[in-house]
């Protein structure tokens, strides 16, 4: 014969090759948690139940804190955006969901702002590389909140004001010091005697202002 | 009217046609859509559907099942370009109309005492002229029973078949297959239930169980205290009959969706609601046969038999009226019995069904009725 076969030794006397006393015990588990949550439910007292359901729209799970969801572009001191235009976030971007447009900025202080910064949350896949990406902690997805619904695609594509309406203040240091670092180091040397590198806004030594724990 | 005349006959046939249909099982099926989900829910720890409401009435979701017909009703009713027309739109009438033609054999209640209503009640035979609350009284019964129910089958396959899809018609084979082979099952496991009562008409079937259980007159108790074994069989043949899991593979959700694959809008609905019929009736049949009808026992019989006579409700028509919600209530429970077999056991495969079937169900289910045939031939030798 070609085909080998294989004899299963099914194990199990004639009570459990019978199904019935299995088919019993089961449906007593079903029967006990039906009992439970019904009495539970029709009473109105939720908390005696096993339900897990969540009624959404009236209840809500809380997000974990580190959720990516709608993404939002941070402001300066001042209320201007954050981002420089460095287009890093649209290179990054593996849906290229991000359009930036840069312009030059009629503050000498920043060389370069977006023009047009939209997002087409359509296109987004949430994946925070952006996030990742953006060197001066422009662009975050910390809203604990999602892209909302819309009738027309075009409604989900959010444009530079919206993103700027959910941004705050970020307290994050751009070159170490703040945004306008240029001013506040301008009159200090860049290099130390020594040639050892220092991040600029730490006059006093090679101490990183932000020490991430690794070195 | 005179009581007899054909006029009298046709009337309270209409009537008795007109509640079991429109007045039990329909609102009942249409129950059982929601209760499924919902006692499902309840078994799985979630909620299920609870929002429907009409206003402010809620109902716990109750009712559901009419913004399910509204949605059925309002659904685009499409049919395949190729399929056969004519049987594609026949398949859902003949897999639902088998369920109502059944439902004539059933006795759902005390018979009314015609002319002598205020003073007797349906109990034991006490009447003179009883309008038995029976559709059809037929002397081939359960035959009739299995004649008609087996024609369901024609419903799956016509649909698997005229749908023109290769999963409908593997859905169409797969029922075609199962419900033949447990039909015979089914056969043999109240076959000896036919022995010991002497009888295939289902009211004269209930009216012998007349006891819950009764050790004096072992035969007077409930038929699955008489025949346990052929309960199991019914029970495990009539869900296979109705297609549900454990024995669903001609549906088999994430496999093949089944016979009904193409169907869509109230077509769909009539294949949805003609499985909740089925499981009605088959709960009607099996409470007839092992439960004991309208019966609930001589204590409780004769509680409910001492009904005085109220407003317009006479004695007779009162105790009719109880009998029959005592049946309903059986009905009920059993159905929610069969949901709840339904959604603890896992699905046979299609071997394994083929096997349970003819090996060990059909073999058993004989053995059953020899068994039964040499204790009714000892007992009535004795």
């Amino acid at each position: 014969m070609a085909v080998g076969v294989k004899v299963v030794n099914r194990p199990g006397s004639l009570g459990q090759q019978a199904y019935l006393p299995a088919i019993a015990e089961g449906l007593g588990v079903t029967f006990r948690h039906f009992v439970k949550n019904f009495f539970g439910n029709v009473t109105g007292q939720r908390k005696k139940t096993d339900i897990a359901t969540i009624e959404y729209p009236e209840e809500k799970k809380a997000y974990p804190e580190r959720n990516r969801g709608l993404h939002r572009l941070m402001l300066r001191d001042d209320g201007q955006v954050r981002c420089v235009a460095c287009m890093m976030c649209p290179t990054v971007c593996p849906a290229h969901c991000i359009t930036i447009v840069p312009e030059e900025a009629p503050d000498g202080r920043i060389e370069k702002r977006p023009m047009i910064f939209e997002i087409d949350e359509l296109r987004c896949v949430v994946c925070g590389l952006c996030v990742e990406a953006c060197p001066c902690d422009a662009i975050r997805m910390d809203t604990l909140d999602h892209a909302k619904p819309t009738y027309r695609r075009g409604d989900a594509i959010l444009d530079k004001e919206e993103l700027m309406s959910r941004g705050v203040r970020s307290t994050a240091v751009q070159g170490g010091v703040g945004a306008f670092w240029r001013e506040q180091v301008a009159g200090q040397p860049q290099t130390p005697a020594s040639g050892e590198v220092v991040p600029a806004g730490a006059p006093h030594g090679p101490t990183p202002l932000r020490d991430h724990g690794h070195k | 009217m005179e009581y007899g005349s054909l006029g009298f006959q046709a009337l309270a046939a209409t009537i008795k046609i007109v509640f079991m249909i429109l007045g039990f099982l329909m609102p009942l099926a249409s129950i059982l859509t929601w209760m499924e989900r919902r006692e499902s829910a309840m078994m799985q720890d979630r909620l299920g559907p609870n929002r429907a409401n009409i206003g402010p009435f809620k109902l716990w979701g109750i009712t559901h099942f009419m913004a399910d017909a509204v949605k059925f009703l309002f659904k685009e009713d499409f049919i395949p370009p190729k399929a056969h027309k004519f049987l594609f739109m026949w398949a859902p009438i003949m897999a639902m109309a088998p369920a109502l033609i059944v439902a004539a054999i059933i006795p759902f209640g005390a018979p009314l005492c015609w002319g002598e209503m205020t003073e007797k009640v349906g109990l034991g035979g006490a009447c003179a002229n009883p309008v038995n609350l029976q559709i059809a009284q037929l002397d081939v019964g359960l035959l009739f029973y299995f004649a008609i129910s087996s024609l369901a089958v024609y419903g799956a396959t016509l649909a698997g078949w005229a749908s023109h899809n290769k999963w409908a018609m593997m859905g169409g084979l797969r029922a075609t297959s199962q419900m033949m082979s447990y039909e015979v099952t089914m056969g043999m496991a109240v076959l000896g239930s036919f022995l010991v009562y002497g009888s295939l008409e289902p009211g004269a079937i209930a009216d012998q169980q007349t006891n819950i259980i009764n050790f004096g007159h072992f035969h007077s108790s409930w038929g699955i205290f008489l025949q346990p074994l052929g309960f199991i069989l019914f029970l495990t043949a009539a869900i296979a009959e109705t297609k549900r899991t454990p024995f669903d593979i001609p549906e088999g959700e994430p496999e093949i969706i089944g016979y009904f694959v193409e169907y869509s809008g109230l077509r769909f609905g009539m294949f949805f609601l003609g499985e909740f019929l089925e499981i009605v009736v088959s709960s009607a049949i099996m409470i007839t046969i092992f439960f004991g009808g309208w019966h609930m026992g001589a204590t409780v019989d004769g509680f409910l038999a001492h009904v005085p006579n109220i407003w317009i409700f006479p004695k007779s028509l009162l105790f009719s009226l109880l009998t029959l919600i005592v049946w309903s209530i059986k009905v009920f429970v059993f159905c929610g019995f069969q949901l709840m077999i339904r959604w603890s056991l896992p699905r046979f495969r299609s071997d394994q069904l083929m096997r349970l079937g003819w090996q060990r169900l059909l073999p058993i289910s004989i053995c059953n009725v020899v068994a039964t045939a040499l204790v009714v031939l000892a007992v009535q030798a004795w």
